[in-house]
C-alpha cells in the first residue's frame, strides 16, 4: 500500500476530565467537553483558539459549532461524526481527523468523547416504551434489550465453537483492575480485584461476571492532532498515528442476530487493513489497549488482531501475560472496565501515554501502541501509534 | 405468575409497513418469513429489497417453525422493571436450515437453569397474549 497516511500526522496533546461514577459529574456534559478539551489544547501547547477541527463518534451531544463557539476559534473547517454506536467509532473518529489533516481540510483537529449518561439515560437499562417496532420488536419482547445481553450470545457461540473457558474472560478483568490500582484517575483505584471476588461475582448474563461489564461513568476526553510537520513546532513528544481504520465485514449490520459470520467482534476484515497500513505485525505490537464493553469482546478482538489462535485462548489468556512485565500488555490505564467507561477514547489517550513514556503502568518500550475501539458492534476500529524511531 | 414466559410489562411488538405479515401470520399459528421471488433466497429480520439480488420482490412465505439451536444465554439481571422478580431466562438464537439458515430470537421455554446444547432441535410454539391492546403473538422455542 503506498500513498497512506502513516506518520503523516501526529498526536500532540491528550487531555481528561476528572472522570466520575454515573450520575456524580458535578458540571454539564458541554462544560465537561470544553475542559477536556482545554486540558488537551494545554497538555499540546496549542492555543484553542487556533482548533479547526473536531471530530467524534456515537452520536455525541456536544456539537463541533458550539464547541468552536465556545472556545473562540478562529475558524471552523472539520466537523465530522463517525456513525454507529457504542466504542466502534473510537479509532475511526482518530482516522477520520488524521485523513481531514493528511489531507489538507484541516490543520488543527479535536477528537474527544463527552458522558455524562446520569443527565441523560444510561447504556445499561432497556428502553421503557409501552410499544416497540421495527428490529428491536424481535428482541426486546423477549428479554434481550441491554449491550450485555447483545453481545453475551456472541461470546457464547465463539467460546462453544472453541472450547473457551471462563478463566480466560477472568484474566482480562484482573489485569485491567490490578492496572487501575497505579492509576489515581482510575474510578477503580483503590479496589481491587482478585480470582475470588471475580469468582463469587453474581452473573450479570452468563457468560459475564459483573467484573466482566464495563463501568457506566461521566466525563470527558480529548486530544490534539496536527500533521507530522508541525508537530515538531510544539513541546511534547509526538505520538504518529502509524494507522487508524473503521469498518465491518460483509452484513455485519444484518438485522436481528442475522449477521453471516456472528461469532466474532467484527475485526476479521478490518485488522489486516490497519496492519498494512501501519506496515507492522501483532509480533511488533509493543503495548495493546483493547475496548471492554465485555471482557469476550477483547477475547475475540485479541484473536482476530492475530495475537492468538482460536483454539489456544484457554493457554494464552493470563492475567501474567497481560501485566506490563508479560508480554502482551493490556489495557494498562485500567480500560473501560476499570478506569473510566469514556466509550473508549480513554484507551487511545492511554496508547499515546505509553508512546510518550507517560503511562501510570509503563511498558519498557512503547514504540507501536495499538488500540481496538467497540468490539461486537458495527462499525468497529483500530489504530496503531508509533513513537519516533517508528516514522 | 402469568401463562407467558416472562412476566408481562415488556413493551409489546407492534408491525409496520415492512412486517406486519410476520406478525400477523404468528396470531395464526404461522410463522412467515422474508423470500425473494426473484432468486428465491431468505433474509432475516426483513429488508425492503433482496440482499442477494436487489429486487423488491421480496415477500413473506410460510415456513416450518422448527430450526436448530445457534447460541443461547442465560440472563440474571434484570435490566426492566417488568422483570426484577423473573428470576434467570434463557434467550435463544434459533437457525432455520429449511429457509437459508436465517436466524430467529426467542426464549427457550422450560427450566432456565437446564443446560442449553448448541446445536440440538427446538420446535416453535405460539405465545399468545390475548390481554393485550392489541393482541399480539410471540414465538418461543421448546426442546425437540
Ligand atoms: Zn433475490
Amino acid at each position: 500500500m503506498s500513498n497512506t497516511m502513516r506518520g503523516q500526522v501526529a498526536v500532540v496533546g491528550v487531555g481528561e476530565t476528572e472522570y466520575y461514577k454515573r450520575g456524580q459529574a458535578p458540571d454539564a456534559e458541554f462544560k465537561l467537553a470544553l475542559n477536556a478539551i482545554l486540558r488537551a489544547c494545554e497538555n499540546a501547547g496549542v492555543d484553542p483558539r487556533d482548533v479547526d477541527g473536531f471530530a467524534s463518534y456515537s452520536n455525541d451531544r456536544s456539537d463541533p459549532s458550539k464547541l468552536a463557539a465556545a472556545l473562540g476559534c478562529k475558524e471552523l473547517r472539520f466537523s465530522n461524526m463517525q456513525w454507529g454506536g457504542g466504542g466502534g467509532g473510537g479509532s475511526a473518529a482518530i482516522s477520520n481527523a488524521a485523513a481531514a489533516i493528511y489531507s489538507g481540510v484541516a490543520d488543527t483537529v479535536v477528537v474527544f468523547r463527552a458522558l455524562a449518561q446520569g443527565q441523560f439515560g444510561r447504556f445499561g437499562q432497556g428502553p421503557r416504551t409501552n410499544a416497540i417496532r421495527g428490529d428491536f420488536a424481535y428482541t426486546i419482547p423477549y428479554g434481550l434489550m441491554s449491550p450485555a445481553q447483545m453481545f453475551a450470545m456472541k461470546v457464547v457461540r465463539f467460546m462453544h465453537e472453541h472450547g473457551v473457558e471462563q478463566n480466560a474472560l477472568r484474566a482480562i478483568s484482573l489485569a485491567c483492575y490490578e492496572h487501575a490500582q497505579a492509576n489515581p484517575r482510575a474510578v477503580m483505584h483503590g479496589r481491587p480485584l482478585d480470582e475470588q471476588k471475580y469468582d463469587e461475582s453474581r452473573w450479570i448474563v452468563e457468560p459475564f461476571h459483573l467484573f466482566d461489564c464495563c463501568l457506566e461513568n461521566d466525563g470527558a476526553a480529548a486530544m490534539v492532532l496536527v500533521s507530522a510537520e508541525k508537530a515538531k513546532d510544539f513541546p511534547g513528544k509526538p505520538c504518529y498515528i502509524l494507522g487508524a481504520v473503521g469498518g465491518s465485514h460483509y452484513r455485519a449490520g444484518a438485522s436481528v442476530h442475522n449477521t453471516p459470520d456472528y461469532a466474532t467482534s467484527t475485526f476479521k476484515s478490518l485488522a489486516p487493513r490497519l496492519y498494512e497500513m501501519a506496515q507492522v505485525t501483532a509480533g511488533d505490537v509493543d503495548v495493546l489497549q483493547s475496548y471492554e464493553n465485555f471482557t469476550g469482546g477483547v477475547l475475540m478482538s485479541i484473536v482476530e488482531h492475530g495475537f492468538c489462535e482460536p483454539e489456544a485462548c484457554n493457554e494464552f489468556f493470563t492475567k501474567d501475560r497481560f501485566l506490563t512485565s508479560g508480554q502482551l500488555p493490556l489495557n494498562t490505564s485500567g480500560g473501560n472496565l476499570a478506569e473510566c467507561y469514556m466509550h473508549g477514547l480513554g484507551l487511545n489517550i492511554e496508547a499515546v501515554r505509553q508512546v510518550r513514556g507517560e503511562s501510570t503502568s509503563q511498558v519498557d518500550k512503547a514504540d507501536v501502541s495499538m488500540v481496538i475501539s467497540g468490539p461486537m458492534v458495527t462499525p468497529v476500529s483500530c489504530s496503531i501509534f508509533g513513537s519516533e524511531a517508528t516514522v | 405468575m402469568s401463562d407467558y414466559y416472562l412476566n408481562p410489562g415488556l413493551a409489546q411488538p407492534m408491525g409496520t409497513e415492512l412486517d406486519e405479515p410476520y406478525w400477523s401470520g404468528l396470531r395464526e399459528n404461522l410463522l412467515r418469513v422474508q423470500q425473494c421471488q426473484a432468486c428465491q433466497g431468505f433474509q432475516w429480520g426483513p429488508e425492503w429489497i433482496c440482499h442477494h439480488c436487489h429486487s423488491d420482490d421480496v415477500t413473506f412465505v410460510e415456513v416450518a417453525a422448527e430450526g436448530v439451536i445457534y447460541s443461547y444465554e442465560r440472563v440474571w439481571h434484570p435490566v426492566h422493571p417488568a422483570l426484577s422478580d423473573q428470576g434467570a431466562y434463557v434467550v435463544v438464537l434459533v437457525e432455520l436450515p429449511h429457509a437459508g439458515n436465517i436466524r430467529m430470537v426467542g426464549n427457550l421455554l422450560g427450566d432456565a437453569e437446564a443446560d442449553v446444547t448448541i446445536g440440538v432441535g427446538v420446535r416453535g410454539v405460539f405465545e399468545h397474549h390475548e390481554d393485550a391492546d392489541p393482541a399480539f403473538t410471540l414465538l418461543q422455542w421448546e426442546r425437540v
